[in-house]
């Protein structure tokens, strides 16, 4: 399974953790686009930890953290 | 009256009660701005470097910057300048609320506050008149009591800034509380206060709005350019106002760079539960703004049937994942006692942390701790020791309230205290971000994040995304970032508009608030200028190259867990680079470099 964390206001209307079935997710477009969320509203992706892009293979076993613009200090 | 300075500074001396008032040297403002610049360069000119910082020979300077009050986005900010206890060093600590821009209103640029009153006093302040008044009825008084009881005798519309028991007590780790919940935190400026037997300084002004700008319609226009750029910002507009900086606890933890049972670790397994995600579902009741901001990053929040200042990132990681803690009403409650006792909210759980590691190596034995063990992730143990550092009795809790520094090296473990300068750095893993180990080891305040916030680039991706763990360009980009911090910090402007506006937006408020002419390049060597007048400050007050050292653990002890496993600090790359940008061997200035920069009396110093 591939693991999707959602945080901040990516996670008003969903769950906090989305368990995905990996097949058919080849990349991490194909996890947003699978759980309806534009591109343009996740500032933040990772993939196991680093920081990554949609086009950023992902596989099962991995873990997606989305977060859209936020700041602090 | 001229270019958004009043001209005006306030030397109080509280051993002879004597009060004058000084013209502000004009030019010296231009070259240092104000605020953070200008207060340090004035007090190395005071030549207290060499002096016992809780002396009456030290000086406390509280200063505005020119943008103080001006009516510019979150302009609200004054600093308090002076040489630290804690670190021996420069400190500088800023703070917004709306005390800063209140004194500005009065009329007063600076308060140079020197010697020590014979018996407890405080200050109040109404626009030109300035009385020292009698404050032995409220020693012992918590800082929103205080407040309270202050604003209650001179008006609810005075702004009141005070120091709690903590300040009385000299505890380095004291902070100086203003408008309730909003504090100059770090390097124990409290206790500077408190060794002067200051209470509290009051403050009522007639004015409301500066009167003075060069260029009011030219500042207007910048103004409202700015306020647009931070309208149309997602961080300045949303972000910060949703979830304020506690948003950040999920983000760092995500990334393995949130450290956990004093650093031991760097991914927090029940981060979520002390995230700003959860403090916004189950405590949150409103945002809050300093004066004039319309970011509001403050989170105010529902605590045992009171509705009050809650924690900010830091205390949120370091009485969470640093100790051991998920309990989240555990940390409103030590955030609390920290705003109540004036502590360092950062430095007072990162020194419990400390302990807690001693503790769990059988250095610190249960029988000196009074009854409350240090475990971690004890609840119970947070809450007490918070309060005992906040008014400290017994001799662990003394020594506990001195920092994490002076605590290891009581105990012969000098390793667990994860400090730089004596003072503990913050919330973000140096192992798992390269660059902010730069801002950690560099920083002339000792250890700090806001010095240089390297985390925008190589976590929040602000200007763009930096590859957290590399070392290429951070070196110079930490160097430009500790610039322009310095000179946000010293205009006035709080530092988080700088999500959205970049160097020419404050050349330009600058530049029509105080008829000068910035280039953004010669901003940026003022910002230069002023991080080199603290360097030299500490050069005269004794630094040594090796101050500027992370803890051994962070090139020793990869991280243990987490997406960052494995990974360690490579400052040893990183420093020499960061040394040659900024023309400094050894870690001090050539003579060459401040020649250059117009300190020309710092040469051979």
């Amino acid at each position: 399974m591939i693991e999707v964390r959602l945080f901040a206001t990516l996670r008003q209307g969903r769950d906090k953790i989305v368990y995905l079935a990996p097949e058919g997710l080849a990349q991490a477009a194909d996890v947003l686009q699978s759980l309806n969320i534009p591109a343009e509203e996740v500032s933040i992706l990772l993939v196991n930890g680093f920081h990554s892009k949609p086009e950023t293979p992902v596989k099962d076993g991995d873990v997606l953290a989305l977060f859209p613009p936020v700041g602090g200090g | 009256m001229s270019g958004a300075y009043y001209e005006k500074v306030a030397r109080i001396n509280l051993s002879t009660g004597e009060i004058k008032v000084e013209k502000l040297d004009l030019d010296l403002a231009r070259k240092f701005i104000g605020g953070r610049g200008l207060g340090t360069k004035m007090l190395y000119d005071e030549g207290v470097a060499t002096v016992d910082p809780l002396s009456p020979e030290n000086k406390l300077i509280y200063i505005t910057g020119p943008m103080t009050g001006s009516g510019s986005p979150s302009s609200g900010r004054y600093m308090v300048v002076t040489k630290s206890p804690l670190t021996g060093m420069i400190a500088c600590s800023n703070s917004g609320g709306v005390w800063g821009a209140r004194l500005k209103y009065a009329g007063w640029d600076a308060l140079i506050v020197e010697g020590q009153a014979p018996e407890w006093t405080y200050i109040t302040i109404e626009d030109d008149k300035i009385e020292l008044l009698d404050a032995r009825e409220y020693v012992g008084k918590l800082s929103e009591d205080l407040d309270e009881a202050l604003r209650e005798k001179h008006g609810k519309e005075a702004a009141v800034l005070n120091i709690g028991p903590a300040g009385e007590k000299q505890v380095l780790l004291a902070a100086i509380m203003n408008d309730k919940d909003r504090a100059a935190g770090r390097s124990g400026v409290g206790a500077v206060m408190g060794s002067k037997k200051l209470k509290a300084i009051v403050v009522k002004a007639t004015r409301k709005a500066l009167d003075n700008v060069a260029d009011p319609e030219g500042l207007k226009a910048v103004n409202q350019r700015c306020m647009k750029l931070i309208r149309e910002n997602p961080v300045t507009n949303q972000a910060l106002r949703s979830y304020g900086t506690a948003v950040l606890v999920n983000i760092v933890n995500n990334i393995g760079a949130f450290p956990v049972k004093n650093w031991q670790g760097s991914y927090y397994d029940k981060g979520d539960a002390i995230s700003g995600e959860t403090l916004a579902e189950k405590y949150l009741e409103k945002p809050g703004a300093c004066h004039r901001c319309p970011i509001a990053c403050a989170r105010v929040i529902r605590h045992d049937g009171k509705i009050i200042g809650g924690p900010e990132y830091e205390p949120l990681w370091a009485y969470g994942g640093d100790c051991g803690n998920d309990d989240l009403y555990v940390i409103n409650e030590c955030n609390r006692l920290c705003n109540e006792y004036g502590l360092d909210a950062i430095s007072v759980p990162c020194t419990i942390a400390a302990a807690m590691e001693l503790y769990q190596r059988g250095f610190i034995k249960e029988e000196e701790c009074d009854g409350v063990p240090l475990e971690w992730g004890s609840g119970k143990a947070l809450i007490e020791w918070t309060r005992r550092m906040g008014d400290p009795e017994t001799p662990l809790a003394r020594l506990m309230s001195s920092g994490s520094v002076r605590l290891c090296e009581h105990y012969g473990h000098p390793e667990f205290a994860m400090a730089v300068k004596k003072q503990e750095m913050p919330a973000y893993d140096a192992r798992a971000i390269q660059g902010i180990g730069i801002t950690y080891a560099t920083s002339n305040r000792g250890g700090c994040h806001v010095r240089g916030y390297m985390i925008s680039p190589e976590v929040l991706g602000l200007p763009k995304q930096m590859d957290r763990t590399v070392t290429e360009e951070k070196a110079a980009w930490a160097k430009i970032f500790q610039d322009l911090t310095a000179v946000i910090d010293s205009m006035g402007n709080c530092l988080f508009t700088s999500f959205a506006l970049g160097a020419q937006e404050y050349a330009d408020l600058l530049n029509a608030a105080t008829g000068t002419s910035h280039s953004v390049e010669q901003l940026l060597e003022t910002g230069d200028r002023i991080y080199n007048i603290e360097r030299m400050f500490n050069k005269a007050a004794g630094m040594k190259p090796e101050d500027d050292r992370l803890p051994k653990r962070l090139m020793r002890e990869p991280i243990s867990n987490g997406p960052s496993e494995g990974m360690s600090s490579k400052i040893e790359l990183t420093l020499p680079q960061y040394y040659e940008a900024r023309g400094w061997v050894n870690a001090f200035p050539t003579d060459e470099t401040l020649k250059r920069l117009g300190l020309e009396e710092c040469v051979g110093k």
